[in-house]
């Protein structure tokens, strides 16, 4: 699982079935001081996540599909969870 | 998937038995435009291509769902061969 | 998944028998502000999508899914068009 930022919303009308319904996000993965980490994805919506909470995001597809709640979907990324914080031990 | 050129053969008698009947080529990945880009990579060849053919390349676990690579311990094959590509920027 | 747009489409005649019927575009990755974001790659169509459309689509075995219970191996697949995006920074 990586920790993402949700950075804005996607509109799709013409989609696979397996995604009727569904809420699409888009999240910008983030390094453990918060920096940007790589190019923004798109992310299925799982737990009901907004614009600028910092989220838990599994990229693995059957989990993705797991997250959607559908079987065989063409997903390879979900938010899990939206994160309170994240404590680090003091190196 | 990629697009990839054909530069060369691999010949290996030592190898996972699941993969004794399988050709293996050297691709060079190339962009749309036919510019060479990346590493070379061996993939296994499911279409009969040959050097110098641009290819489609499959990779990661998708490549064991091209035709005979089933349970074979690949993850790079060869499943097909580039006629045209029509590039609109 | 990932935003892209499609640039190109690509004519295979030779390949995967699974792979019958599949149309295949070429896609460049798009950052949200819409500029290149790595290489372009090949990937499957699995819902009308043209050349110069703005798209999203899936990496990995589940880019096969739309085409169950055939398996084509794929590893990329274009799974929605894009009406718009909104991007908060």
């Amino acid at each position: 699982m990586q920790i993402a930022r949700v950075i804005g919303t996607v509109v799709s009308t013409q989609k696979h079935r397996k995604f009727e319904g569904a809420k699409l996000l888009l999240v910008q993965p983030l390094n453990i001081d918060d920096t940007p980490r790589g190019v923004a994805l798109l992310a299925v919506d799982g737990v009901g996540a907004g614009v600028h909470e910092k989220v838990l995001i599994v990229l693995e597809g059957r989990a993705a599909g797991e997250a959607l709640g559908r079987k065989a979907a063409p997903v390879d990324a979900a938010i899990i969870g939206i994160i309170d914080s994240v404590d680090m031990a003091v190196a | 998937m990629l697009l990839a050129k054909v530069v060369g053969t691999v010949v290996a008698t030592r190898k996972d038995p699941r993969l004794v009947s399988s050709k293996l080529l050297v691709v060079r990945p190339i962009d749309p435009r036919g510019k060479a880009e990346g590493s070379h990579l061996v993939a296994v060849d499911t279409v009969q291509a040959g050097v110098g053919e641009t290819v489609l390349i499959v990779s990661g676990s998708s490549a064991r769902m091209a035709a005979g690579l089933k349970e074979c311990p690949v993850d790079a094959a060869i499943v097909g061969v580039i006629d045209a590509i029509e590039m609109n920027e | 998944m990932h935003l892209a747009r499609v640039i190109g489409d690509v004519v295979v005649t030779r390949k995967d028998e699974n792979l019958a019927g599949i149309k295949l575009l070429v896609v460049q990755p798009l950052t949200p502000e819409r500029e290149p974001a790595g290489r372009p790659l090949v990937a499957v169509d699995a819902v009308g999508a043209g050349v110069g459309e703005e798209v999203f689509f899936v990496r990995g075995k589940e880019a096969s899914f739309p085409f169950h219970p055939a398996e084509p191996p794929v590893d990329a697949g274009i799974v929605g068009i894009v009406d718009h995006w909104d991007v908060e920074r």
